[in-house]
């Protein structure tokens, strides 16, 4: 291995610039002639628009603009589309309410966008906003998830008959029936999974500027997904031909999936730039990323499990409720359906699986993929339900798992749901972690915590999850509108650094220093002269972006690819002017050699060579710069089993956690340092999820958790050390051997957190988030 | 946030001449209240007076068995004194407990009296403390000074130039915190003094106040078993999301008896 190669814990290079505040992030790039923009957004959860007066607002000080709905329309920009078709049970696709950019006639959650001042400073234009007299007529709203299909509910629209998106059937439901009606016992549960604001540290923004010349438009913008977005916002926006729109996603700061989507304001402004002739900055504030931003998870789900007399899962039912919001974000009826059922089988042999989803609109922001997509969804509902099973059936929560794990030499795995497991070994992960977590000794901690007042308890989560997003064709298969492979260049220069071109994007993963690592291990070429370029559609060839735990999974093996085309390609300039055969030419650690011989020649005076090629074998292109697709074969299957340990005081209800250990199959690792950050982070997103944060609507459809001062976010005091392991297998798809592990934690932990709780206190279930006040009922109620 | 003009005065006299000038005047302290107000559009004054150049304001003096905190003297500073930490211990881990340590190096106890949140820390301290409240205009007593949801008895344009705190025998506070913002969801803060025990409670109710029913439990029996059957009224608890009024009530008893046992 090289000091700097795959598995060395390197330290991050982009560490240097964030570190020192050096870091370019949308809002630090200002230019010449410059606006500013406001987004004027609604103050009611549903209601009609009656009229839009501007004038006073244009009139104003400052003002460049003020648009609206209306021309938009009139420039035929928008509307906003849903990229993946869901066939309902009528055989209809899933409806789709028009999304226009800026509010045509309704709005339909609060903070939902109705017109963009543009002013000369952003004082001004908010200043400008609040003259803009919007006539509303207030409507009911719908904002409960359980209630939004029922009876007698405000109709949000029209397309949408009983406010319902889909309804999503899938699976055996005769068979499934059947071993219920003939099971030993049958296990059930019902639970919420709580709504969550993704909250990047970095709010969204864009700096849209327009060259009347070449009648260009250039987007600088907070994005995950610089191609997808210059893709969506040209073919479906009519924003701009593909080829005279560039999108420059520079530094980011985090996105968790809250920066995939072609969202209203990104859109608006480019559109802007290019109507006033003047570039138009917008920076989202704290307030405008928690109204308008698509929130994550929201789920009303009951589910059953049919068991035998020994405890083995012989079907299990699935009926789920999810809000979509008010309007359909880019990715969002994928996320309950695609990614959320097929993963219901989790790490069980489970014969027959028969889901139902019931997607429901909502007078509340969109709801689209947050950090892990569906998969928490469902792992949360699964985890849940099998340690209610095991209270049924008197196991302890560790062997009933280990009854129904699939086994590992039964992989590749097809499992009833769609996915086929390539590879695994949950056993060996729940016999890792149970070692590290010291199982066996729970029961004196337990002893020694009552003696203290408080309840101890242990909590299991064994998760598998489907990353490595995506082989193109199954989501083709499934009505996704795009291809899921991923481009990589791999360029020498004439001196013999090199840059590395990648179609994903960095914001906060640290890609800058994995895949340097990968190019280094693999050409020899010394790491500090590979520079990763990522984030400009206008400098990288091509790309898909980075969510889904797929940057390194399907973008590494890009790269991967590029690097053998160079070796390959350097093998006959070499053997050129080695005056060896090709054949006899081997190639290591950065050196092309004459098998058997001391000649050898590095990698860096091939590339030379083919830029200056004045002695070079006939027939080979000059250069020395190659491009790579990769399209997977198969999603990748990371798996892992997490066990969490609480602390409970009865008096107050307070949760504390007192232990945790993560034990995960991500394959091979390049970088254990960054994989390890990843679970970390991982793991406090779904402690966030488990114990503090709830976003909640009232009845009226106003936000209430509008604020950090509200909306809870986990701190460093939220959560213990971790007890981290590996139990890797090798995944036989993935040429690198890697499976991805950026959102394992946060599928994870929640499940591992609440069954803790549950145990500890005695109770069958306790809702999400569990706040001191929920467990202090719960501990009531199961005194 | 909307125009305004700043002054930045070197004497209370003066502050107190320009506030009385204006417009529509405020006093800005550590602007951890207000300036989020006014960013947010919901505070649009005339003219906004720092109070931080005024050296008066700042600092604190133990003097026999009084402890003067300056109306200036940032949470932090309290929470790191040696004095505080000595004559009033209760009162320095109260301080260095408020918010984070960005809020805690700005916000100023005169701006978290003046402010009075009904989830803030110090206004249990000064009415359990039986503290003063010193304006540029008179005394005020700790117990008097708080009147009701943001309400205090300052008359407009007055300005806090310190805080005496008696020492006790004994004190403690204990605080269930919000999650999110990490002010009190409910606090208690419980006195022994020379003239008997002292309670006062913030965050249950829209105004921390004196809680004599347990003040009277505690003359008694000066521990956590007399107010085992305390019952804070439900009725007039604070609810919200994060804690319902019920849940505040037992609560108010739980941190109470806390307390106690920590001033033991
Ligand atoms: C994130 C966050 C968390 C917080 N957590 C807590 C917490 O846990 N516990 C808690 O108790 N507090 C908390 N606070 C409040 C904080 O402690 C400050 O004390 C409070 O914001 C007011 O103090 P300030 O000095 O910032 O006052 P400012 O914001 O400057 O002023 C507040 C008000 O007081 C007036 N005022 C200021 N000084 C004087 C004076 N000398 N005379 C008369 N009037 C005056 C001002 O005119 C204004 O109306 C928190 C605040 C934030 C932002």
């Amino acid at each position: 291995m090289r000091e700097q190669g795959i598995g060395a814990s390197v330290r991050r290079k982009e560490d240097q610039r964030f570190l020192l505040g050096k870091g370019r992030y949308t809002d630090d790039i200002n230019v010449a002639g410059q606006t500013h923009a406001y987004f004027l957004r609604s103050p009611h959860a549903h209601a009609v628009i009656e009229g839009i007066d501007t004038s006073a607002a244009a009139a104003a000080p400052g003002v460049v603009a003020v648009l609206t709905g209306d021309d938009l329309a009139a420039d035929g920009i928008g509307p906003l589309i849903c990229g993946v078709t869901v066939t309902s049970d009528d055989g209809e696709p899933h409806r789709a309410p028009a999304h226009p950019a800026l509010a045509q006639g309704k709005v339909n959650h609060v903070g939902d966008h109705v017109a963009i001042v543009i002013a000369e400073t952003l004082t001004q234009a908010q200043d400008a906003a609040e003259l803009v007299d919007v006539k509303y007529r207030p409507l009911p709203a719908v904002s409960s998830t359980g209630d939004a299909a029922g009876e007698g509910q405000q109709q949000i629209h029209d397309v949408a008959p009983n406010n319902v998106c889909f309804n999503w059937p899938f699976g055996d439901k005769a068979a499934n029936d059947e071993a219920f009606a003939s099971a030993h016992k049958i296990s059930s549960i019902e639970l919420t999974n709580n709504r969550m604001v993704t909250n990047p540290m970095e709010p969204r923004a864009a700096l849209g500027e327009y060259n009347s010349g070449t009648e260009e438009i250039t987007l600088h913008m907070t994005t995950q997904n610089p191609h997808v977005h210059r893709l969506v916002l040209a073919a479906f926006n009519q924003l701009a031909p593909e080829h005279k729109l560039r999108v420059v996603g520079p530094d980011v700061g985090g996105g968790f999936g809250a920066k995939i989507f072609v969202y209203a304001e990104e859109l608006v402004v480019g559109w802007a730039c290019r109507k006033i002739n003047r570039p138009v900055k917008w920076t989202g504030d704290r307030s405008e990323a928690f109204m308008a931003d698509a929130h994550g998870r929201d789920h009303v789900s009951r589910a059953e499990m049919a068991l035998d007399e020994n405890g083995g899962f012989l079907a299990m039912r699935v009926h789920t409720t999810a809000n979509l919001g008010a309007y359909l974000s880019t990715f969002s009826t994928m996320v309950p359906s695609y990614l959320y059922a097929f993963l219901l089988a989790g790490q069980y042999a489970t014969p027959l699986i028969y889901s139902e989803v019931k997607a429901v609109f909502t007078n509340t922001a969109p709801v689209d993929a947050s950090r892990g997509a569906g998969r928490p969804e469902a792992t949360y509902l699964l985890e849940r339900l099998v340690d209610v099973c095991a209270a049924d059936m008197g196991l302890d929560p560790a062997e009933i798992r280990r009854r129904n794990f699939i086994p590992k030499d039964a992989f590749p795995y097809q499992t009833p749901v769609v996915q086929c497991y390539d590879s695994g070994d949950y056993e060996a992960a729940l016999d890792q972690a149970m070692e590290l977590a010291d199982y066996a000794g729970f029961a004196a901690r337990a002893e020694e915590a009552r003696s203290r007042g408080k309840l101890r308890g242990i909590g299991f989560s064994s998760y598998v999850e489907a990353c490595g997003i995506a082989p193109s064709a199954a989501v083709g298969q499934l009505g996704g509108g795009v291809g899921l492979w991923e481009s990589a260049q791999v360029r020498f220069n004439p001196t013999g650094n090199v840059q590395v071109f990648t179609g994903t994007h960095s914001h906060g993963q640290g890609h800058e220093t994995t895949f340097a690592q990968l190019v280094c291990d693999q050409l020899g070429v010394p790491f500090e002269n590979i520079e990763v370029i990522h984030g400009d559609t206008a400098r990288t060839q091509f790309g898909m972006g980075t969510y889904g735990s797929r940057s390194l999974a399907v973008g590494g093996v890009a790269i991967a690819k590029a690097c053998d085309k160079l070796i390959a390609k350097g093998r006959k300039i070499a053997a050129h002017a080695m005056e060896a055969a090709e054949g006899d030419i081997e190639f290591a650690d950065g050196n092309y050699t004459v098998a058997g011989t001391d000649k050898s020649m590095n990698i860096a005076e091939v590339a030379f060579t083919a830029y200056v090629p004045h002695n070079y074998p006939e027939g080979v292109e000059p250069g020395f710069d190659e491009n790579a697709f990769f399209d997977p074969m198969n999603f990748s299957f990371p798996a892992g089993t997490h066990i969490c340990e609480v602390e409970v005081d009865p008096d107050t209800g307070e949760v504390e956690i007192a232990d945790y250990t993560a034990v995960d199959d991500f394959g091979r690792l390049v970088n254990p340092m960054i994989v390890e950050g990843q679970v970390h982070g991982g793991i406090v997103h779904g402690i966030g999820q488990a114990l503090l944060e709830g976003c909640r609507y009232d009845s009226d459809g106003q936000l209430v958790t509008a604020s950090f001062m509200d909306y809870a976010m986990p701190r460093a005091d939220n959560a213990p050390d971790f007890r981290i392991g590996y139990a890797p297998t090798d995944p036989p798809h993935n040429p690198l051997g890697v499976k991805g592990c950026g959102e394992a934690g946060a599928i994870g932990a929640p499940p591992a957190v609440i069954n803790a709780i549950a145990n500890a206190i005695g109770a069958r279930h306790v809702e999400m988030p569990a706040t001191p006040e929920t467990v202090w009922r719960a501990c009531q109620s199961a005194a | 946030m909307y125009s305004f003009s700043y002054h930045r005065p070197a004497s209370v006299a003066e502050a107190a001449n320009l506030i009385a000038n204006a417009a529509d005047g405020k006093l800005v302290a550590g602007g951890q209240t207000l300036l989020p107000t006014m960013k947010h559009r919901l505070a649009s004054p005339s003219d906004v007076i720092d109070l931080g150049a005024i050296a008066e304001l700042g600092g604190i003096v133990v003097n026999g068995n009084i402890v003067t905190i300056g109306a200036m003297t940032p949470h932090a500073e309290v929470a790191a004194s040696g004095e505080v930490q000595e004559a009033i211990p209760a009162l320095a881990a109260l301080a260095g407990n408020i918010g984070d340590p960005a809020v805690r190096n700005r916000g100023t106890i005169g701006g978290s009296i003046a402010n009075n949140d009904p989830a803030a820390d110090y206004p249990a301290a000064v009415i359990a403390l039986g503290a003063t409240v010193r304006t540029n205009r008179r005394e005020i007593a700790g117990g008097d000074f708080f009147t009701g949801m943001f309400e205090t008895a300052l008359e407009e344009d007055e300005i806090i130039v310190a805080v005496d705190f008696p020492r006790p025998e004994a004190a403690a506070y204990m605080k269930f915190e919000n999650p999110a913002s990490r002010y009190a969801i409910v606090g208690v803060f419980i006195a022994r003094t020379a003239g008997g025990a002292r309670a006062a409670v913030t965050g249950a109710t829209d105004c921390a106040h004196r809680a004599y029913r347990m003040e009277e439990a505690l003359a008694k029996d000066f521990s956590p078993a007399a107010l085992a059957d305390f019952q804070a009224p439900v009725d007039r608890m604070n609810a919200d999301i994060h804690a319902s009024a019920e849940y505040r009530a037992h609560l108010v008893r739980v941190m109470a008896q806390r307390a106690v046992a920590a001033c033991a």
